[in-house]
């Protein structure tokens, strides 16, 4: 009876020909992938470019007539007389705060520079969420137990769903930096074109992590709907408590306690840190570090649980 | 090893600690014999193929294909079975060559055979000429084929198909057949298969088993179990007014005879058999037989006999059948 195991599969070449199915039902649909990249480069308008909280601080912003007269006790000695202030050299000089305010608090001088950088945290979160979406599909349409019948190691039913999200999001990450390049995102002096492995090499950390999670949210539903709502509930919350549009800094501490374990935090940072910030090498360690552990500790999970509860 | 290729031993699949689907079931499957689970929706037959394809776990009781226990060496079984599901299951948004080719790689197997096998399987399905067409553009009978295409791509030793023709007109119906039986004598596998249409457990298997809320209740042949209900029946007149009832009833095989105006109801095993002794009996004692007709009982009536209700009264009832569908769909997440 030996002789019938003529082929087993490689846990390899399984999880590489379900990727190849993904990749090839995802390039037959350019119309999704054109929604995929759409989305981002709106928020990219809508947030980057219309709220230019950069230019808030700008001199014409700062309407101070041109002498300000300054009575009593303000002025030390106390002169009866008071004293008069040039407006218009105290709003110049208000107005060279702005940028500096910008780079203390934001870490970049242009509100557009910071967020498009976080689209590519955004464009991971969604895409990784629909790789759950699409396990369930599977379930519903007869493929996934096609598929279980088969040889092919449980493993690779779930990576192969986790390289597809990574894949895909590399490619989209791709274009909003390009994208953003050409709509004025200003790369820091330090920044190296080296440095774009390392953005790769982190979004791929960041890919493997949250689509093991959404997979394995998803292992036992039959619902697309019950999936939705999951996913409904938690991006927007997940993205806004992060520091993908905002400072983390500036928000109340509950939300600080949750963005600093927030993974999207992480992948943020060290994509700004290697190309629109100055370059910190520790800081940059230490977002690589936790999207390791983060990626690490959640796709054992999520291979564990698909041995355990594919095959129920 | 044995000559039987699949054995079931009180194989049992309780959802949920309360539904019991399949309950204490004992069959064995002989080596190239096509063997057919028969039952109304719900009864437990996918839940049973499931278990024997190791995509279900059994709750109790054990099964072999091919010696290899379903549950301990899940794997080995995986490489040794193809597997047609209930649905269709190849990927829409890719052409029926691409789908082939995938459930190769499923297998491991290198790219060289697979090509030349799929190209080898799509032809017996007849699929060659659509081979680069997306499966959305599919009939249902050509996704068939295309489902039967795929699993035999790693060229199973043993093949299940659940309900290989559910949803077909009846000429699609009558066609897949024709291909199930040409692909079971092209590989000389043997064949699993689940059924809720009678005539099609009547034309393509060589043994039935009827299940009915997770229970085998009767296995055999077709023939045996029409014959089990104790024969065909022959109806006949003669020209002569006489009474022949009893002559009838000496001859060998004749169960019942009844004279019904002059027109005899002869309840008769193997009724093709015995009609021609009824004739020459008849004729020797001088009668001439005018008239004479025979109807076999169908699965339908062995159906009735054995479940107690009729088959195409279950299958009236659709919506209960949803009901209990969803149920156990719910059931089982």
């Amino acid at each position: 009876m030996s002789k019938l195991n003529q082929h087993n599969p490689s846990m390899f070449h399984g999880t590489w020909a379900l990727t190849k199915r993904e990749l090839k039902k995802w390039l037959k649909e350019p119309i999704i992938l054109l929604m995929a990249i759409l989305q981002p480069v709106i928020w990219m308008g809508l947030f980057g470019k219309a709220m230019n909280i950069g230019n808030m601080f700008s001199a014409g912003n700062i309407n101070l007539p041109p002498v300000i007269p300054i009575q009593g006790n303000f002025i030390i000695p106390p002169q009866s007389s008071g004293v008069n202030i040039n407006g218009t050299a105290l709003s110049q000089m208000f107005a060279s705060f702005g940028p500096t305010l910008m780079k203390n608090i934001f870490g970049v001088s242009d509100y557009f520079s910071y967020m498009s950088v976080g689209m590519i945290s955004f464009i991971v979160l969604f895409t990784t969420m629909f790789s759950g979406m699409s396990i369930v599909w599977d379930r519903r349409l007869g493929f996934l137990n096609k598929v279980l019948s088969t040889p092919v190691s449980r493993a690779a039913i779930i990576f192969s769903k986790v390289l597809n999200a990574s894949f895909r999001a590399m490619f989209q990450a791709t274009i909003i930096l390009m994208l953003a390049v050409i709509f004025g995102l200003q790369v820091s002096s330090t920044f190296n074109p080296v440095y774009i492995l390392a953005v790769y090499a982190a979004i791929f950390l960041l890919c493997l992590g949250l689509s093991s999670v959404f997979l394995a949210l998803a292992l036992r539903s039959t619902k697309w709907e019950t999936q939705m709502a999951i996913v409904n509930l938690i991006n927007l919350p997940l993205m806004f408590a992060s520091n993908t549009f905002f400072p983390i800094s500036q928000m109340p501490d509950w939300i600080q306690a949750i963005a600093q374990v927030n993974p999207i935090s992480y992948l943020t940072d060290a994509i700004r840190r290697l190309t629109v910030m100055e370059f910190d090498a520790s800081a940059v360690m230490f977002d690589f570090a936790f999207l390791s552990i983060f990626a690490v500790v959640f796709s054992i999970i999520g291979i564990m649980l698909s041995w355990r509860y594919l095959t129920k | 090893m044995s000559d039987d290729v699949i054995i079931a031993e009180g194989l049992t699949k309780v959802f949920n600690k309360h539904l019991t689907a399949v309950d204490h079931v004992n069959f064995s499957v002989k080596h190239g014999e096509i063997f057919g689970f028969l039952g109304p929706n719900g009864a437990g037959k996918t839940t049973t193929i499931n278990m024997l394809i190791t995509i279900l776990k059994p709750t109790e009781g054990k099964a072999s294909v091919l010696d290899f226990d379903i549950a301990k060496q899940s794997n080995e079984v995986r490489n040794v079975i193809g597997v047609v599901p209930q649905e269709y299951t190849a990927d829409e948004d890719l052409t029926g060559w691409e789908n082939v080719i995938l459930c190769a790689d499923l297998y491991g197997i290198p790219r060289n055979v697979a090509n030349e096998r799929a190209s080898e399987l799509l032809k017996l399905v007849e699929l060659t000429d659509f081979k680069d067409k997306k499966v959305q553009t599919y009939s249902g009978g050509m996704r068939r084929r295309l489902e039967l295409a795929c699993g035999l791509v790693n060229r199973p030793k043993v093949l299940f198909l659940d309900e290989p023709t559910l949803g077909l007109d009846v000429q699609t119906r009558t066609a897949t057949w024709e291909y199930i039986r040409k692909l079971k004598k092209e590989f000389g596998m043997t064949l699993f298969m689940t059924t809720h249409y009678l005539e099609e457990a009547d034309a393509l298997c060589d043994r039935i088993a009827i299940i009915d809320h997770g229970k085998i209740i009767v296995v055999g042949t077709p023939q045996d179990l029409k014959h089990s209900l104790g024969g065909d029946i022959i109806t006949l007149s003669i020209k002569e007014n006489a009474d022949v009832s009893e002559l009838i009833r000496s001859i060998d095989n004749v169960k019942e005879v009844k004279n019904e105006d002059g027109s005899y109801r002869i309840k008769a095993e193997y009724g093709e058999v015995t009609a021609p002794f009824v004739i020459e009996a008849l004729r020797r004692k001088g009668y001439t037989v005018t008239k004479l007709s025979m109807t076999e009982p169908t699965l339908n009536e062995v159906y009735l006999e054995y479940t107690g209700k009729s088959m195409r009264d279950t299958e009236e009832s659709r919506e209960a059948f949803r009901a209990q569908r969803i149920t156990m769909m719910r059931a089982r997440t």
